[in-house]
């Protein structure tokens, strides 16, 4: 298909714009009324709670791996190949898989989850910490605190960017993989996309415009989150 | 109209016409049911191996969308960061955009250009091409910015142009930054693209979502596999690529 | 009794001398006997797309067809697993594809409306009235395969067991303990969720929407109590010490014959062949043979391709 932007283009997002605001009688579904606000905010809903659930477990794994092997200056080898085999993992073959061996639902999928966020949490966790010029921390060891102020006061305030980096990362991949959720029988807004044989061409519309608008409200939170806990002093320009 | 169906069931007609080969119909029971059809058999090994045919196109069809897309994303990311190196003006659109572009899922990439470009490999390329651009444009940017002042003013003391500098001193110590970026983005663009069943592009992803696959293990973990190993084989290629030209500088994985 | 079979073997026996002495590739008359197709060229510039719903029956006979035009001459492009009825029903219509087989019961209730106990319980019958309705809409139908399938609850056997479950209606009581899982778009269909709350007066306590695929799969994981089946898989066959379906007392799952469904306008310019192939590529599904392809398929995870070609030839169509 080419040519200049044609008219059907903007009938497609003009229909998929309709479809998530009223309920619509499909143009595939016989007389049902498919789409409409009620069942956008109600997908929506599920899909940002599993995304937060999923991102709550992989912190609460990640982090205190990432902040201990990082003061300690161990295990760089572990961390950061996690990282780097956690981006080689397809997520459909993860998501299929936990539906096909160990079932359908809201627990194996957001464990599923999890798994994918780890990773990068970790790597950045670790990479952020070690990344703290040695000689303040020597300092603040010289100064007589203890090696768990050290972390607290020191080496994490200097950690958060990359640490938050690493946490913007994870949330991108839950929230892209939670949107196939539907194939491990979890609602998301990917229902729209995935079932075209309900919601019909508009519906698939709808359902990506939605989720880019979601993935991008989580950026713009987390990227808001994330210069409130940087301290002043750290707030260099972007590249 | 002649009663088709009840002529068609009678075993006399049936034997006379002679339709399906003696033996076709085969007895099945529990006991003697295949790895396969178990599906509390999480991997069926002689099925894996006489069915790896199977992967052939899929596993060709998934390199084609990696490696076209991490070309058209690097070519696209080093000019604009070329460019935004130049012009300072430039970096902050240019990182909003990039960083939007990191954000969306690609499965919904796919199909918003699904209206624009249709189903097919070719949206599957753009999309996975925006995604390998941003995560190149912003390692080369990262890559320029830790060059250090000193060498920067060094080189223009010795009388190079701006142009000789980017070329001859900057991007040659990026080069890591650079290569590193390269690795992330074509490692993330093999585990991505099994997804491009969903826009109608091949790959990997259509022994998994496509067929009855979703409750086959075996073809779960076989294509899953396979796209892990093609990650990982990527990744080690490039890492030796990375040691090999900066001998001087033993980059950070 | 022993007339009819009689009649039936004289046909039989007149059929096979007709066929075997039937070797002009242009012979317009229906072919009687089994036998090759014969490839014929001028089927060469006619182009044709055959599409299929989206489980394995479906693929199957979408591929059987496919090869069988392939082998009378057609250009032919297969695009199966399009989606449920309503898409591949859209497909055709487009023209996106030729045409696609559908089950005559669910044309009559899902495309026009009909109430499940309206559909007629034999196969002419059903053809008859959906190919009428098609034709209001320029599209056409071919006439029935021999077996028919149909939509079924399905449950493990010790479910049925415990809860002494034999007929659908049984379940009256029992189903709001029970959850139900079935295809996504079974909730509007008649001859399933719909069905079973209008006019089995059922309420489940959930329906969870799967993929067709995994049917199976969430009965044996534990977590659907109930799933919608089709009564020609093989599971069905295979494990029956595993798996039971509940018998459709009050006929709301009506069984259909697999029709081919095409516009009418390609019919005419594909030529004679076009039916005339398909017509005779599908005397060989009966019951049992579609589901013996149906276990190639789903239980030993043979392609739709490689099932559809074993069929072929195994019963003289091709090659």
């Amino acid at each position: 298909m080419t040519g200049p932007l044609p008219h059907p283009v903007l009938a497609s997002f003009g229909g998929a714009i309709e479809f998530i605001f009223t309920p619509q009688e499909s143009n595939v579904t016989g007389g049902n009324k498919v789409g409409g606000l009620d069942k956008v905010l109600e997908l929506a809903l599920t899909q940002i709670e599993v995304t937060i659930f999923a991102l709550a477990l992989a912190l609460v794994v990640a982090l205190p791996i990432g902040l201990y092997f990082g003061h300690k200056g161990t295990g760089e080898l572990l961390a950061v190949g996690l990282g780097n085999a956690g981006r080689a993992i397809p997520e459909l073959a993860l998501i299929a898989f936990m539906a096909a061996a160990i079932g359908v639902g809201v627990l194996n999928l957001t464990i599923a989850l999890a798994v994918l966020g780890v990773p990068p949490i970790l790597t950045n966790t670790f990479v952020g910490i070690r990344q703290v010029d040695r000689a303040t921390v020597d300092a603040a060891r010289g100064m007589g605190m203890t090696e768990f102020e050290i972390l607290r006061k020191v080496e994490l305030p200097l950690a958060v960017p990359t640490i938050m980096s690493g946490v913007r990362g994870a949330t991108v991949n839950i929230v892209a993989t939670a949107t196939i959720a539907p194939l491990a029988g979890v609602l998301t807004l990917g229902d729209f996309i995935i079932n075209e044989n309900v919601y019909g061409t508009d519906g698939v519309l709808a359902g990506a415009i939605l989720v880019a608008l979601l993935a991008l409200a989580f950026e713009f939170g987390l990227a808001a989150l994330q210069r409130r806990l940087t301290s002043k002093g750290l707030k260099l320009k972007p590249v | 109209m002649a009663p088709w169906s009840d002529l068609m069931t009678s075993p006399a007609l049936l034997a006379a016409v002679g339709e399906v080969g003696k033996g076709f119909i085969q007895e099945r029971s529990s006991d003697t049911l295949p790895c396969q059809a178990d599906t509390s058999k999480l991997f069926c090994f002689d099925w894996a191996r006489e069915n790896i045919d199977r992967y052939g196109t899929p596993t060709l069809q998934q390199l084609e969308l990696v490696v076209i897309s991490v070309l058209i994303g690097f070519a696209i990311a080093f000019a604009l960061s070329v460019f935004a190196h130049r012009h300072a003006w430039a970096r902050p659109p240019l990182l909003a955009g990039t960083g939007i572009l990191f954000a969306i899922p690609s499965i919904a990439f796919f199909l918003l250009l699904l209206p624009i470009t249709g189903r097919g490999r070719e949206t599957a390329i753009i999309a996975l091409s925006a995604y390998t651009l941003q995560i190149i444009y912003r390692n080369v940017m990262v890559g320029l910015a830790n060059v250090p002042d000193s060498v920067r003013d060094a080189a223009r003391g010795m009388g190079l142009t701006d142009r000789q500098i980017l070329w001859k001193v900057e991007l040659p110590l990026a080069t890591p930054e650079i290569v590193a970026g390269l690795r992330i983005a074509t490692v993330s663009t093999v585990a991505i693209a099994t997804l491009a069943v969903f826009a109608g592009g091949g790959g990997l992803g259509t022994q998994i979502y496509g067929g009855g696959n979703l409750s086959f293990t075996t073809s779960i973990i076989l294509a899953g596999g396979i796209a892990i190993a093609m990650a990982l084989l990527f990744d080690v290629v490039l890492l030796t690529i990375q040691h090999l030209i900066t001998p001087w500088r033993r980059a950070a994985a | 009794m022993a007339f009819a079979m009689l009649a039936a073997l004289a046909l039989a026996i007149g059929a096979t001398a007709c066929g075997s002495s039937d070797d002009d590739s242009s012979s317009t008359e229906g072919s009687s006997g089994g036998g090759a197709i014969v490839s014929n060229p001028d089927n060469a510039k006619v182009s044709l797309t055959i599409g299929s719903k989206n489980f394995p029956e479906q693929e199957i006979l979408g591929e059987i067809y496919a090869q069988a035009l392939q082998a009378a001459g057609y250009k032919v492009k297969s695009d199966l697993n399009l989606g449920s009825e309503t898409v591949a029903l859209q497909a055709v219509k487009s023209g996106a594809i030729s045409g696609y087989p559908e089950y005559a019961s669910t044309a009559l209730t899902s495309f026009f409306g009909k109430e499940p106990e309206d559909v007629p319980a034999d196969a002419n019958g059903a053809y008859d009235e959906a190919k009428a309705e098609f034709e209001k809409e320029d599209l056409t139908a071919f006439p029935p395969t021999p077996f028919a399938s149909a939509n079924a609850v399905g449950t493990l056997k010790k479910t049925a067991e415990k809860y002494g479950l034999k007929t659908v209606s049984d379940l009256d009581g029992v189903s709001e303990k029970l959850t139900l899982y079935g295809s996504p778009e079974c909730p509007e269909r008649i001859d399933c969720l719909k069905g079973l709350e209008d006019l089995y007066g059922l309420k489940f306590k959930s329906f969870k929407p799967v993929d067709i695929s995994l049917r199976y799969t969430v009965l044996e994981k534990g977590q659907a109590d109930l799933s919608i089946l089709f009564t020609t898989d093989p599971q069905l066959a295979a494990e029956k010490d595993k798996f039971v379906i509940l018998e459709d007392d009050k006929e709301v799952f009506p069984a259909g014959n697999v029709i081919f469904v095409t516009k009418k306008s390609t019919a005419e310019q594909a030529g004679p062949d076009y039916e005339k192939t398909i017509v005779q590529v599908q005397r060989g599904l009966t019951l049992e043979v579609m589901q013996e392809l149906d276990a190639r398929v789903e239980l030993e995870k043979q392609t739709p391709k490689e099932a559809a070609k074993a069929y072929l030839e195994s019963a003289g169509y091709i090659g």
